[in-house]
């Protein structure tokens, strides 16, 4: 079961942690099959796998969040049952998450006394990890993110575990304070304590690990030795057969030299949320691919372009003018409209298809008279047809199914007319017949000279619709993939920030 | 669910039943109407006449009103505690001065403060993202400690209510109550305003998803505003009907209406949490609640036993009705 690819270190003592035969069902759907890892003491190992492969459900295992289906976890050779996070506490897994856990109500102290971390050690760690100001009576909420993460890291590390599970918890922070982290954990590994660490910085895991497990489609694929070259052969795993049967191109690649005048839409230099500095153009009749790993901000970069959230620098451009959008009602009379990932976020349940689609239309003020039934029924239904949208329970959108439901978030900017949409992972959780249908409808757009901003969690779905693929990666564009080539082994690499893979002759 | 039934039908009644009423939520609150008027009948043979129902009508319509303010405000997951005190300034406003100034500038003047207290709601709700419980029972505290400091202003002058308002409040015309010729109007732009323009269906829209709503552009401060300024515009226009019936103007007038506006809305399917509900639905409320005190009182029940009743009675129909129409 366990396939063991590259050197193992030698092993000179039993595993820590030894998971086995992990198995997770959600109903019929399984989200992990068989995933295993072993964890050796003193030792930093890493944790990969792709959007999907069931990285947080073993996480959420591990760490008693979640109960599995099958499979066995033993912690120095002790089978446990983790039913409750209490309970993975106390057999000596202690986790650290990407977002702070203090109570941001309550002062540091407090926050201690909670997890009954005992006081003397937890400031030791604090001063080690280069924090030396810190006041105990301090409110939670006043102390700044990056420093609040320290705290979880020592209030963690206080309560002396076995294994420390460190889930994305650099991210957050400033290259110094990371490299102090990265310092204490290294310190840990040499004290016996044992690390699992969870990045997409490939950087920081050749830094920190000795060995990663690689985890696909809810299966531990291969465990390997952290050496020089190693991400080349991770990513080879991470993808599996994927990478034999690159798909290719499904439509004609637009060429962006025969649209003439400005970009419909220019980003530059687009600071917000996690995202640093984002610079790239939209232009008309196109659809562009955004790609990025889970959390690398892509969702603050479409709010932003959407007027739902305001950018702390950089410019928007729409048609060559500077624009600045203070509500969502700006960007759309500016033609640019967020179908959002989260279609409760975007519907209105309770109401039927036709309020739904025709929502935007009663929006400004001077619409907010009588409304033009006979012209209204037409448009809706014209956007209707145009979707092929199953109306059979149109009375209240939450009898529709998810794909119908979905159709319904972009038939709304489809009768609207506008001329940019931004689509926030439109195809997640809907059946493939659908995920066609709005491909298809997408190209269609941009041959009429519509444009769309498309971010997608599922890389094969770059080389179905978009003309390029632009990669996020650290707040930054890491890379602006054509088409041809953006293929999910290549996406994949340059989603993980590792340059393009010279040209190999086939 | 446990019923398997076997054959062709495989949909069994009590859910067949279960969709129809989803479907028409206004047949089970007609039933329940029928059913308190037939209980009435059985109880006081001959009470249920031509009179009685002119009587019932009239004072149903000022609580039919004020539940209209609470509809509207409920679809947006809010409510507005403030009408009653909008509406007894207006009736107190207006018999204080219409006797000097005319009926015109009379009425003018008692929708004044109803005006103000609509917009200091509205951009409490909207602007500053007061709770609707918080901001509206703020400024009907304010708005009665005002009317209070008027009142001594104008202890020479003393009250009286203008005779349009008693015609209008008390009369009956061919049987029918002259009160219908400012309810009809009324109700007909309230089920129009929530029926057929932009304004009513973003009222439907803030109350289901207002992340929705913002991200199709709608501008939640704005319809917030305009919604608590008509509300309370209406609240004033019921507190002036509802002086022109009761006849005797004092600073707790429209006091024991405020509750009930509630219960009538809620009752006749108004959902509290936003974006469920409408119009006809709260009128049948006013109506249930108007019969159902009529029933109670007369059982001849103490006026405590006759509360606890009415409350309970409020609770179970709530509850009834909504496992009625939910259909899951």
């Amino acid at each position: 079961m366990l396939e063991t690819t590259g050197a193992k270190k030698p092993v000179t003592t039993n595993p820590i942690l030894d998971a086995t035969g992990v198995a997770k069902n959600y109903g019929a759907v399984a989200a992990l099959r068989n995933a295993s890892l072993s964890v050796l003491p003193g030792e930093v190992h890493a944790l990969m796998g792709a959007n999907g492969a069931g990285k947080s459900t073993l996480v959420k295992i591990l760490t008693g969040a979640v109960r599995p289906s099958g499979g066995r976890i033993q912690i120095r050779g002790e089978t446990r049952e983790f039913s409750s996070p209490g309970a993975a506490r106390r057999a000596g897994l202690v986790p650290v998450y990407q977002e702070p856990s203090l109570i941001p109500d309550l002062d540091i102290a407090s926050n201690l006394r909670l997890t009954r971390t005992p006081v003397e050690p937890f400031a030791e760690w604090v001063r080690e990890l280069g924090v030396n100001d810190l006041s105990l009576g301090a409110t939670a909420r006043d102390v700044p993110l990056a420093i609040q993460r320290v705290l979880d890291l020592a209030r963690a590390l206080a309560a002396e575990p076995h294994v420390l599970l460190l889930d994305e918890m650099t991210a957050a922070l400033p290259a110094d304070l990371a490299e102090r982290v990265v310092d204490v954990v290294r310190r840990q590994s040499a004290a016996g304590r044992s690390v699992i660490f969870i990045s997409h910085r490939f950087v920081e895991i050749a830094a920190m690990c000795d060995r990663a497990t690689v985890l696909r489609d809810g299966e531990t694929v291969g465990v390997l030795k952290i050496e020089t070259g190693v991400e080349e052969r991770i990513v080879e795993l991470m993808l599996g057969a994927k990478i034999e049967k690159a798909r290719g191109v499904t439509h004609g690649a637009r060429s962006t030299a025969t649209v003439a005048g400005p970009p419909r839409v220019a980003v530059r230099n687009l600071a917000v949320g996690k995202l640093q500095d984002v610079s790239f153009e939209l232009a008309n009749g196109e659809v562009a691919g955004v790609v990025a790993l889970e959390g690398q901000g892509q969702d603050e970069l479409f709010e932003a372009l959407a007027g739902a959230r305001k950018p702390s620098a950089g410019t928007i451009e729409v048609d060559g003018a500077a624009v600045r959008f203070a509500h969502p009602a700006d960007a759309i009379r500016a033609g640019l409209a967020l179908v959002p990932g989260d279609r409760s976020e975007a519907l209105l349940m309770h109401r039927s298809v036709r309020e739904n689609i025709a929502l935007p239309f009663s929006a400004p003020f001077r619409r907010w008279g009588p409304i033009a039934l006979r012209k209204e029924r037409a448009t809706v239904t014209a956007a209707i047809e145009r979707l092929q949208i199953d109306t059979r329970a149109q009375r209240e959108v939450q009898r529709l199914s998810g794909g119908n439901q979905q159709k319904v978030t972009i038939a709304r900017w489809i009768a609207a007319e506008t001329r940019t949409i931004l689509c926030f992972d439109p195809t997640r959780g809907i059946d493939v017949r659908t995920k066609r249908e709005i491909y298809r409808l997408l190209r269609e757009l941009a041959g009429q000279g519509f444009s769309v901003l498309y971010y997608t969690s599922e890389l094969e779905e770059v080389q179905h619709v978009c003309d390029r693929a632009i990669v996020i990666f650290g707040g930054r564009v890491v890379d602006v993939l054509p088409v041809e080539i953006a293929d999910e082994a290549a996406l994949t690499r340059a989603a993980y920030g590792l340059p393009r893979q010279s040209e190999v002759a086939p | 669910m446990s019923v398997t039934a076997a054959g062709a039908e495989a949909v069994p009644l009590g859910k067949r039943i279960r969709r129809f009423m989803s479907d028409r939520p206004l047949v089970p609150l007609v039933i329940l109407l029928v059913l308190l008027v037939v209980a009435l009948q059985i109880l006081r043979p001959g009470i249920v006449n031509e009179r009685w129902i002119a009587n019932t009508v009239k004072f149903a319509i000022p609580l039919a009103i004020l539940a209209g303010c609470q509809t509207m405000t409920m679809l947006t997951g809010g409510i507005d505690l403030s009408v009653s005190t909008v509406a007894t300034m207006a009736a107190f406003i207006v018999s204080t001065q219409a006797v000097e100034h005319g009926p015109v500038i009379g009425v003018a003047l008692a929708l004044l403060p109803a005006v103000l207290i609509g917009l200091a709601n509205g951009i409490g709700v909207g602007i500053f993202r007061v709770h609707p419980l918080i901001m509206t029972l703020g400024t009907s505290l304010v708005g009665i400690g005002c009317l209070q400091v008027y009142q001594r202003t104008v202890i020479a002058t003393g009250t009286k209510v203008p005779a349009f308002l008693s015609w209008l409040g008390t009369g009956v015309t061919g049987g029918f109550p002259n009160a219908l010729l400012l309810f009809i109007p009324v109700a007909s732009l309230i089920l129009f305003v929530l029926n057929r323009t932009g304004f009513g269906r973003l009222l439907y829209a803030v109350g289901d998803n207002e992340r929705a709503a913002r991200l199709s552009g709608v501008v939640y401060w704005k319809v917030i505003l305009a919604l608590y300024v008509g509300s309370s515009l209406l609240a004033g226009v019921a507190g002036l009907l509802y002086v022109g019936l009761i006849k005797a103007p004092s600073l707790s007038l429209a006091d024991p209406l405020l509750l009930p506006s509630v219960a009538a809305a809620v009752v006749g399917g108004t959902s509290i949490f936003g974006g469920r509900g409408g119009y006809t639905g709260t009128i049948l409320g006013a109506l249930i609640l108007t019969v159902l005190t009529t029933l109670l009182t007369i059982l001849q029940m103490p006026e405590g036993a006759r509360r606890i009743l009415f409350g309970l009675i409020v609770l179970l129909v709530t509850a009834a009705y909504l496992r009625i129409v939910e259909d899951r």
